[in-house]
């Protein structure tokens, strides 16, 4: 498991597509792992009642997600600093998020990289992730 | 509502808004528990997280932490106070989420999550929060309705050193009227011309047809219809039937003056069809600022009321 390092990144290397299929187990299993106990995540027929199609993911879990589609690719060691997430359509249980990802920018240790995850409906979140490269 | 209650409720909430934000920064109940292995271990379980500086004792003694430290992204998971509330923890949010709340903006979508890490965090640090709000602006006319952006920052300390920030955004909006029971539904205020020359287009748009019209003598075909060829001057006239796919020719977004039966703003694009002609339709099911020049569409067929159905059009999935 290796860490990147400066010279395998630079501005415009792209990430490879990471798909994470929502399965009610899924979003129920992170909804409770980040201690988030909202109806709408775990219960359909609440869920339901709210207008919603069905449970959806948690917003701590996209920004878990976000990470880990960050760490998959950077490395164990790669330090995250920032995590910039602008909200869109929701991720319903039964769909499926893709995340696709480009490097904006790379100076000295410190990289941007944009992030987005789609699922059917659309954008489900969009932004940036900040890291340092251990030196 | 009247204009003049809604500036009041205006200058009320903003007043609210401006006196939370004077309030500055509050603290909050400390974590249950200290960053541990175990919530770490569920944590990374279900993200499908395998990075081992996280959970694998002996790889992160040799990594650049020297020992396990927790996912950053977990940063809020040790202050969320689970399924037992925790009591008496007194935000500056409380009161401006309440008024909203008393004031018809009951729905609440998150719209931005911005975190900020300054270290990685060691098991056995117990965090205390602290919240402090930032802004508020609206009224602002959405998607979702009519509402306010609310926008707080949680600061995470590890003692008196700030370890983690993360800065919130809410939309609080008025939810538009559900639609009531079938038999209820109101008719749409505006009517299509249906006329002898038109009235093919509008039998295929309930057939979920969208129907070209094409001179019976030359073939030239013609939209919006009429009664002559404008190529051959024949009088003689059927109709095709289109793919129902299409591009943005031109388009403009309408704020203004408000439309009966169409809430504002609302995008009306020129169609270019692949069969060469052109359609005028409203674009819906996606953000306003997403709609352009070139655009690939389909049509969809919305039910106005009981009886008319309108040809929409929807972006086309590639």
């Amino acid at each position: 498991m290796r860490t990147l390092t400066e010279k395998d990144i630079e501005s415009g290397t792209t990430l490879p597509p990471l798909r994470v299929d929502l399965s009610p187990t899924l979003v129920i299993s992170t909804a409770l792992a980040t201690m988030d106990f909202t109806p709408v995540h775990h219960d359909v027929e609440r869920a339901r009642a709210q207008g919603s199609k069905d449970i959806f993911l948690n917003i701590l879990t996209t920004m878990g997600l976000v990470e880990r589609y960050v760490t998959d690719w950077a490395g164990p060691e790669a330090l995250i600093r920032g995590i910039n997430v602008r909200l869109g359509v929701p991720a319903y249980a039964g769909d499926a998020i893709v995340f696709s990802g480009t490097v904006v920018s790379r100076e000295g240790a410190e990289v941007t990289v944009e992030v987005r995850g789609t699922v059917s409906l659309g954008d489900h979140a969009t932004g940036t992730v900040r890291f340092c490269l251990p030196g | 509502m009247t204009t003049t209650a809604e500036s009041s409720l205006h200058e009320l909430l903003t007043a609210l808004g401006e006196r939370q934000i004077a309030v500055g920064e509050v603290r909050g109940v400390a974590a249950t528990d200290p960053v541990n292995l175990p919530m770490i271990h569920h944590w990374t379980d279900a993200m499908g997280d395998a990075n081992p500086v996280y959970t694998d004792e002996d790889f992160a003694r040799g990594s650049v932490h020297g020992e396990i430290v927790a996912p950053p992204a977990m940063i809020q998971v040790w202050t969320m106070p689970g399924l037992a509330r925790a009591k008496g923890a007194a935000s500056p949010m409380d009161d401006v989420l309440g008024a909203l709340d008393e004031n018809g903006f009951t729905g609440v979508v998150a719209t931005n999550c911005e975190q900020t890490h300054h270290r990685y965090l060691r098991l056995g640090e117990t965090l205390v929060p602290a919240t402090r709000m930032t802004g508020m602006s609206g009224p602002k006319t959405t998607a979702l309705g009519v509402g306010y952006f609310v926008t707080w920052v949680v600061t995470w300390y590890s003692g008196d050193e700030p370890v983690a920030e993360m800065m919130f955004r809410v939309l609080k909006f008025r939810p538009r009227e559900k639609k009531s029971e079938p038999e209820a539904r109101a008719p749409f205020p505006l009517r299509p011309a249906v006329n002898k020359d038109t009235a093919f287009f509008w039998d295929g748009v309930r057939e979920g047809e969208l129907r070209i019209q094409k001179c019976g003598d030359c073939g030239e075909l013609r939209h919006p219809p009429g009664p002559v060829c404008p190529s051959c001057r024949s009088v003689n006239r059927t109709h095709i039937v289109a793919a129902g796919t299409g591009e943005v020719y031109s388009f403009v977004v309408h704020h203004n003056p408000p439309v009966p039966g169409i809430e504002t703003p609302f995008a009306v694009a020129v169609i270019e069809l692949p069969e060469g002609v052109r359609i005028v339709g409203n674009v819906v099911g996606c953000p306003l600022e997403k709609v352009g020049i070139g655009m690939q569409l389909r049509v969809t067929y919305r039910e106005m009321d009981d009886e008319l159905v309108l040809p929409m059009w929807v972006p086309r999935e590639s």
